[in-house]
């Protein structure tokens, strides 16, 4: 029975004459015309290659040496060492030499390397618990079920931190030592801290809140099965980069995103005056405390030594990918040309 | 009203059950009702009605309390709910869950809760409607007041009294019992029921006719027994039951029809029967009609493509996961989490888990927002068809109606039209043109000039372009649709109708409450020949009639001109009305007279009723007619027709003399049009338009209706004054027998005359000139020249029509009495007998005269036809007209070209059709078809043949053909063929070809609402066609098969950057894709311009499109969304996935990037992908698309934004914590944002081009030609 309308004259129903009721909104339609698509591609493709060109410039002056020392010459026995059970908790340190071939100028970053290691399994990657690890008390004695089943030790008391990620945290340790070709070696020094996201540090991973010591804030719970210290003895040499806050734990558990990936490991200190341009070329050694397991899934490890530029690290893909993409609008174009003109030409005689 | 009855609909069926239930213990099969008013002391306790539902109506489906669990019941009728359900509630499922469970299950409890929330707004407003109608007022009868007191619809309970007044809408179903019209009639207009708006009488039940003082309900004690309530508005039967034991039949004809208005009657009293739910009214609402539309039925073949592409990407990636678990062996690497309980899955359990959660990851495959997005499209698609100027007609204020609201695509992609030709094709204005009596010829000449007049006026002002053909022979109808611009501008639109359109556009206003009167159809100029006759012949027999002579003294010519005019004026069902006071019957001094003779007859009733009352078999709920029953009862009360008839004669003219019969007025002509009491012009009100032609026609030969009463027509005659018909049966038209009769006693010569009208095909074959003497030999000469001039007005495409007269001998009139009597009283089968009846009588004619009618064209109609044809729309008009007639109308709306060659197929044996298999070498044909020869075409044996035959011809045309021929050819085109059809008619006898076809169109004419109702679009004008199918059709199938294959692609380019994660992460079902943009990111950030390009884009603009219909044929074809495009997109979407995916893989790879840091670009690249790749697919852009991109844009920034910064442990498992912050600070995001797109889209932006240059697709050249000037800028 609706509601009758005012104005019920003899054109009631007639419909209101406005753009938008009538579909006649002010409209743009784009014109497939020669004349305004092919300018758009040529100067696409011109647009593409000029930036392809220059970050390919960009990336060409960096720098990047990747040494695998999985089983490399010393470390081999360390890793027949790592694949025996029974050795698995007997320490074992190698040194690698290898040799830099350039200056590495400017920052100098050194990231360990896996190979096939998955971190990005979904269960893998559930498997923590973020309000542990911004120190709530509850969730430090009971965590959640994520975790599961590194949750609680055999002895039900609750793991911390919990979960496979941090369980299987990489454990090898590097030192760096560069032997100038006069002189004695140096050792390379490293910042190992300031190495994660500001905000990862502080805000995502707190340590629980305490009065006393680390130790008794932690009091209660078990480091995880793999570990070999707890989490508030990570860091021996900085009490306060220590507990959930440690630097390579939060570095870790960032989880990559794929099978084969890098994480950061330490930054060059420049402010040693042998290394304030950068890495120099020259023959380096690096001691390996060989900890990190890899055999069972046919992993690798490696120490990647790099400098980044201002987009990224060494990699040349994005320059090419430009490159590439500006090569094919630009045959697209000239296909499109080659047609149009060849269409125009019948268009005009079928006009005539 | 109507809206009330349109809303009423859906809602109504539970309550109604639960009344029923109810009520089957208390009555069995009948329904008794007692005045309530006797039961008032007790209050409800003992009242007998109590169990009958009240006036209260409520049509809303929930309550408060039902409404959740009874809307989520009835959404979950729908499977895809289901299934998305299913996949939410899987995620709770720890082993194989993917997502945060609560947030998974968000879209589908957003989806549910918009359906619920739109569910809650419809039921408020039937709620707010019904509380509307429910607080109507209406006036009751009160015991305790002794009067009439007002009172609330839902108060009023079965067994009130309720008195109504003029213009009353009626509250429920009531038993008339009282009517302040001398006659005990009372009107009522049932438009708001049928549509139809002529008046139709209702009659006080019998035993209270007589009442001469006012209805005392005091008084009232009687008891009704009546049918229990049902939907047929047509039937109603049951008997009212006295006091004294007598008991009364009571029959449709007492019963007044909730929602119907009172007309022309003061006051009226009765008592209700059914009220609220269980009213006729109620209880025929049904609900809006659901198609599916043949998009739809594409698109779902392809929802199931998709299942089939979700499961195999499901067990592949399970099939994967697998061996990725297999080739570690027994050793578990670190990364490789157990399950929670610390137990080692074997590799095949697991991906069988996993086979679960890529089903939740890869769920958005099958789009949960894509129904609920063609929904809202089809409902803006409808709002805009609606709202369109081009498709609102002034003249009856009434504008396209979509009735079916899903199925506006199929507008788009219809193949055959069928069209009926009367109302549809032409104007269903019945114009009287020329007619023939007694074989001679009167051309009416003036006339002619006078409908030409109009025509001219019409098309001067409608500027001409050209003139419509040249046919030779046909001037007449050429002359009368001179070409018209197909398309015309918005703003000549308004001043399209003037002239004497307009005139009569304002007339119609005017009286817009009587159908069929504007002034073209009522100004008939006579034909001086024949005025001169009828004057002639009113003199001479005036003359006769004072000196007593017989009247077949006058020459028999003359005598058949009388005859042939009063057959015009009284064969019919017209009923006269005054236009000064709409509705209201004229009340002429004559009724005092007709008092007097009413009396009388109504002894004759009361001597009969005796018998009728003991009779207690059924026969009382027959539906007689008034005349007829006091016939019955006559007869059958005294022992021999012979007698009754003459005691009916004795009472009715005692004196045998003739002056009796006439009025009391004197005699002399200019002095009775003098007083004629009613100096302002009467109205007449007929069923169909030719009726109210032919007494126009016959008033303009001063032989005027001037009151019908149901058992008696008045006419007044020049010379003679008025006389008074006794009109003693009507037998009704009908499809089958095509003609009407009616029974009269003449008052001049006293003898029971037949009055035949109908078909000349019918009539002609009916005419038995008597053998051997002289009047037979004229009688066959008339005949001969008749079916000359037959021919003669059929080719000039006029509708003819035969009158003739048979006068009965009182023996004959017994005998066919007595068995008429049984055919109506009969219990089984009375529809045949009254037929079988109705063809004994109307046998032997004498043949008077024809006429012929001329049904003018509508506006544009060939015009619009061309159109359609050269959008490839095959053609076929089905008529029931004749073949001639339908011949030449199809002529003169370029249905059938004189360059065509005409097959006509006439056939009177099964055997002949060997016509069939003639070889068609032709190439333009025109295929006519009559009825018998379509019975046997449509025969199993022939049907493929014909079809073949139909399908070579460019036109075809079916004269003759029945409703149900109709309804069968539609049904064998649309299955044999594989055809979209589409039937446009506007009677009652396309109702059946309308429900058959894919869509039906009504036109909401002149003939009532039958076809409206069946309708899925009613259009006001068949010209409106042309817009409807060619722009909105196109527009509607065009947007939504490209909104279907964006959402399929859309989609399939989502899932698949998932699905090429799995390689890198073991099958795992990991996502890089963040849940909260997995999830949302179809129902948020990629939804809404889609929606605006689905509802608002114009591929080709609309002068285009009605410029060139060719265009039209895309959408026959389905080239906007074939089969294969589907894998096109989803090849396409593969794809661009590849590229969304790879680029990033490649940019961060060997780099140290964290899954969300590298999955969050993915996303933006692929959102940013997917709106450039509506953005090439969008035709024209409006403010509203680029607000509705820069809004998804903003949307998903905004959201990504707020969600990485709000909290860093509040969406475990996943924590992309200050993600999109840094990523905004990241070089290489934006260098991946710049590249990605344009790889991704360049192939398909190439393509385009190349595509539209190679077709050189019509649209192309013509717009480029037009529009951009192609080569010379």
């Amino acid at each position: 029975m609706g509601k009758v309308r005012a104005d019920a004259g003899p054109f009631a129903r007639r419909p209101d004459n406005s753009a938008f009721k009538q579909q006649r909104l002010p409209a743009w339609s784009p014109s497939l015309t020669p004349y305004t698509v092919l300018p758009v591609f040529y100067f696409l493709a011109l647009v593409c290659v000029l930036l392809g060109v220059w970050l390919l410039i960009t990336v060409q002056n960096t720098h990047q040496l990747k040494i695998d020392y999985t089983d490399a010459g010393a470390c081999a026995t360390c890793a027949e060492m790592r694949n025996d059970p029974t050795k698995a908790k007997m320490n074992c340190d190698c040194v690698i030499n290898f040799n830099v071939p350039k200056t590495f100028q400017g920052d100098v970053f050194i990231y360990y390397g896996l190979i096939n290691f998955h971190q990005n399994l979904r269960r893998y990657i559930k498997s923590r618990d973020d309000d542990q690890l911004v120190g709530r008390k509850n969730s430090l004695k009971s965590p959640s079920s994520y975790c599961e089943p590194f949750a609680y030790d055999e002895n039900a008391v609750p793991i911390a931190p919990c979960g496979a990620v941090a369980n299987s945290m990489f454990n090898d340790s590097f030192t760096l030592t560069y032997h100038p070709p006069a002189g004695a070696a140096v050792n390379v020094p490293l910042y190992r801290k300031g190495i994660t996201w500001y905000t990862d540090k502080n805000v995502k991973f707190r340590n629980p809140s305490t009065n006393t010591t680390l130790q008794q804030a932690f009091q209660g719970t078990a480091q995880p099965p793999f570990w070999q210290k707890p989490v508030y003895e990570l860091d021996l040499d900085h009490p306060n980069n220590n507990g959930f806050i440690n630097d390579d734990l939060i570095v870790w558990m960032r989880e990559a995103a794929f099978p084969n990936f890098k994480k950061l490991y330490g930054i060059l200190n420049r402010a040693h005056t042998t290394f304030s341009y950068g890495l120099p070329e020259g023959n380096y050694s690096i001691a390996i405390n060989y900890n990190f397991p890899v055999q069972y899934f046919q992993g690798r490890k490696e120490v990647v030594l790099s400098t980044v530029s201002w987009f990224g690290g060494q990699n040349h893909f994005l320059p090419i990918a430009y490159l590439v993409s500006g090569g094919l609008i630009f045959i697209v174009a000239i296909v499109l040309t080659a047609v149009y003109v060849k269409v125009g030409r019948s268009g005009k005689n079928m006009e005539e | 009203m109507a809206r009330e009855i349109g809303e009423a609909g859906d809602a109504k069926s539970s309550t109604i059950k639960k009344h029923k239930r109810k009520k089957t213990k208390k009555e069995s099969k009948t329904r008794i009702v007692h005045a309530n008013i006797l039961y008032d002391h007790a209050k409800g306790g003992d009242n007998p009605n109590r169990h009958y539902a009240n006036n209260k109506i409520k049509t809303t489906k929930y309550t408060l309390l039902s409404f959740i669990p009874k809307n989520l019941f009835e959404q979950f009728h729908r499977f895809a709910n289901v299934y998305f359900v299913f996949i939410a509630l899987l995620n709770f499922v720890p082993v194989v869950n993917a997502f945060q469970p609560e947030l998974a299950l968000a879209p589908v409890v957003f989806i549910l809760s918009v359906t619920a929330i739109k569910d809650l707004w419809e039921d408020y407003r039937r709620h707010r409607s019904d509380k509307e109608i429910n607080h109507l007022d209406c006036l009751v009868y009160s015991r305790s007041e002794r009067c009439y007191v007002e009172q609330y619809w839902k108060e009023v309970r079965v067994g009130d009294f309720i008195r109504l007044r003029c213009n009353e809408i009626l509250p429920a179903d009531v038993l008339l019992l009282s009517s302040s019209d001398p006659d005990r009639l009372c009107h009522i207009e049932t438009a708001t029921l049928d549509g139809e708006t002529n008046l139709k009488q209702r009659q006080v039940v019998r035993s209270f006719i007589d009442l001469d003082a006012e209805f005392d309900p005091l008084k009232y004690n009687s008891v009704i027994e009546c049918e229990k309530p049902n939907n047929d508005l047509n039937r109603f039967r049951g008997y009212i039951i006295h006091r004294n034991g007598r008991r009364d039949g009571l029959y449709k004809d007492n019963l007044l029809l909730r929602g119907c208005t009172i007309r022309n009657t003061e006051e009226a009293v009765g008592i209700v029967i059914y009220a609220g739910h269980e009213t006729k009214a109620m209880l025929n609402n049904n609900g809006p009609r659901y198609k599916r539309s043949k998009l739809e039925r594409q698109m779902n073949v392809d929802v199931f493509w998709c299942v089939i592409i979700l499961l195999v990407m499901c067990l592949f990636s399970a099939i994967g996961h697998g061996l990725w678990m297999y080739q570690y062996g027994d050793k578990r690497p670190v990364f490789d989490v157990l399950s929670p309980e610390g137990t080692d899955l074997s590799p095949v359990v697991s991906a069988i888990y996993l086979f679960l959660t890529m089903i939740i990851v890869f769920q958005v495959l099958i789009p949960i927002s894509l129904f609920v997005s063609i929904e809202i499209v089809k409902i803006c698609q409808v709002f805009f068809i609606h709202q369109d100027m081009e498709l609102y007609d002034e003249e009856t204020d009434s504008h396209l109606q979509c009735r079916a609201l899903n199925i506006t695509e199929d507008l788009g992609q219809m193949q055959y039209i069928f069209s009926d030709k009367t109302g549809t094709l032409t104007e269903n204005k019945m114009v009287f043109r020329r007619c023939t009596v007694a074989g001679v010829e009167y051309s009416h000449d003036a006339n002619a000039r006078r409908l030409a007049m109009y025509q001219e006026v019409d098309s001067e002002e409608e500027e001409c372009l050209s003139h419509g053909g040249t046919l030779p022979r046909r001037e007449s109808l050429c002359s009368q649709h001179s070409g018209k611009v197909v398309l015309r501008s918005q703003s000549t639109k308004s001043h399209r109708r003037t002239g004497s359109r307009a005139e009569a556009k304002r007339a119609s206003i005017l009286s817009k409450h009587t159908a069929f009167s504007s002034p073209m159809e009522k100004d008939i100029t006579p034909d001086p020949q024949l005025l001169d006759k009828v004057n002639d012949c009113g003199s001479q027999m005036e003359f006769m009639r004072f000196h007593s002579q017989l009247l077949n003294q006058i020459p028999p010519d003359l005598c058949d001109v009388f005859d042939f005019f009063i057959a015009l004026t009284i064969c019919n069902t017209v009923v006269v009305s005054s236009p000064n006071q709409p509705r209201q019957k004229v009340s002429i001094t004559l009724q005092k007279k007709l008092r007097q003779k009413r009396f009388r007859t109504r002894n004759v009733m009361k001597s009969s009723k005796k018998y009728l009352d003991g009779c207690k078999d059924s026969s009382s709920l027959t539906t007689n007619r008034s005349s007829s029953q006091r016939a019955c009862s006559s007869m059958l009360s005294s022992p021999s027709a012979e007698s009754t008839l003459t005691k009916l004669n004795e009472e009715h003219f005692p004196g045998q003399g003739l002056q009796q019969a006439f009025s009391p007025v004197p005699p002399n002509y200019d002095q009775a049009k003098a007083s004629a009491p009613d100096k302002c012009e009467l109205r007449y009100e007929a069923e169909s338009p030719d009726e109210a032609a032919l007494v126009y026609a016959a008033r303009a030969y001063k032989c005027s209706l001037v009151g019908r009463l149901p058992d008696q027509v008045t006419v007044e005659l020049p010379h003679l004054g008025k006389l008074t018909f006794e009109l003693l049966h009507t037998l009704g038209f009908d499809s089958t027998r095509k003609r009407m009769s009616v029974v009269v006693r003449h008052p001049l010569t006293e003898q029971i005359t037949v009055y035949t009208k109908g078909a000349d095909s019918v009539i002609m074959d009916l005419v038995r000139p008597p053998s051997g003497n002289e009047l037979g030999k004229r009688q066959r000469k008339i005949l001969f020249k008749t079916q000359n001039y037959l021919n003669l007005y059929a080719a000039d495409g006029l509708r003819t029509l035969c009158i003739a007269k048979k006068v009965l001998s009182k023996e004959e009139y017994a005998g066919w009495l007595r068995c008429h009597l049984e055919a109506e009283t009969a219990i089984q089968g009375r529809e045949e007998l009254l037929f079988e009846s109705a063809l004994r009588l109307e046998t032997d004619l004498h043949l008077l005269g024809a006429t012929g009618i001329e049904d003018r064209l509508q506006d544009g109609v060939p015009e619009t036809i061309a159109a359609l044809r050269r959008a490839g729309l095959q053609i076929w008009v089905l008529t029931g007209d004749k073949q001639e007639t339908a011949i030449n109308i199809a002529y003169a709306c370029k249905l059938l070209d004189p360059e065509e060659e005409i097959i006509t197929l006439n056939a009177e044996s099964q055997v002949q059709p060997k016509l069939f298999i003639l070889p068609f070498l032709v190439h333009r044909l025109g295929l006519v078809i009559d009825g018998r020869t379509l019975a046997y075409a449509l025969d199993k044996s022939l049907e493929d043949k014909f079809l073949a035959v139909a399908r070579s011809c460019r036109s075809v045309l079916c004269c003759r053909s029945t409703p149900l021929q109709k309804s069968m050819v539609v049904k064998l085109v649309r299955n044999k063929l594989k055809v979209m059809t589409l039937a446009i008619g506007d009677g009652a006898n396309d109702v059946s070809m309308i429900q058959v076809a894919d869509v039906g169109v009504g036109i909401s004419g002149q003939e009532g609402m039958q076809a409206v109702m069946a309708s899925d679009f009613a259009l006001p004008r068949f010209q409106y066609l042309q817009k409807l199918l060619l722009v909105h059709g196109h527009w509607c199938y065009s947007r939504l098969a490209n909104m279907i294959l964006y959402f399929f692609y859309k989609n399939a380019m989502f899932v698949a950057l998932i699905f090429w994660y799995q390689f890198y992460c073991g099958f795992s079902g990991s996502a890089m894709i963040d849940q909260w943009y997995l999830i949302f990111f179809n129902l948020m950030f990629s939804a809404f311009p889609q929606l605006i390009t689905g509802t608002l884009d114009k591929d080709v603009s609309a002068e285009t499109l009605q410029e060139l219909p060719q265009l039209y044929m895309s959408g026959q074809n389905s080239e906007e969304y074939k089969p294969y495009m589907f894998w096109m997109n989803m090849i396409d979407a593969f794809y661009q996935s590849l590229i969304c995916f790879f680029i990033p893989y490649f940019a961060y790879a060997d780099s140290n990037v964290d899954l969300f840091t590298w999955g969050t670009p993915i996303t933006t690249l692929a959102l940013f992908t997917i709106l450039l790749h509506l953005g090439i697919e969008t035709k024209t852009w409006t403010w509203m698309n680029w607000t509705s991109i820069a809004f998804s844009i903003v949307l998903f920034f905004m959201v990504a934004l707020c969600y990485n910064a709000s909290c860093p442990t509040c969406y475990s498992p996943s924590n992309p914590y200050w993600t999109m912050e840094r990523l905004l600070g990241d070089p290489l995001f934006y260098l991946m944002c710049i590249i990605t797109p344009i790889a991704a889209l360049l192939p398909r932006y190439a393509l385009l081009h190349l595509t539209v240059l190679r077709t050189l697709t019509i649209v192309f050249m013509y717009e480029s030609v037009c529009k951009y000037s192609f080569w010379h800028p």
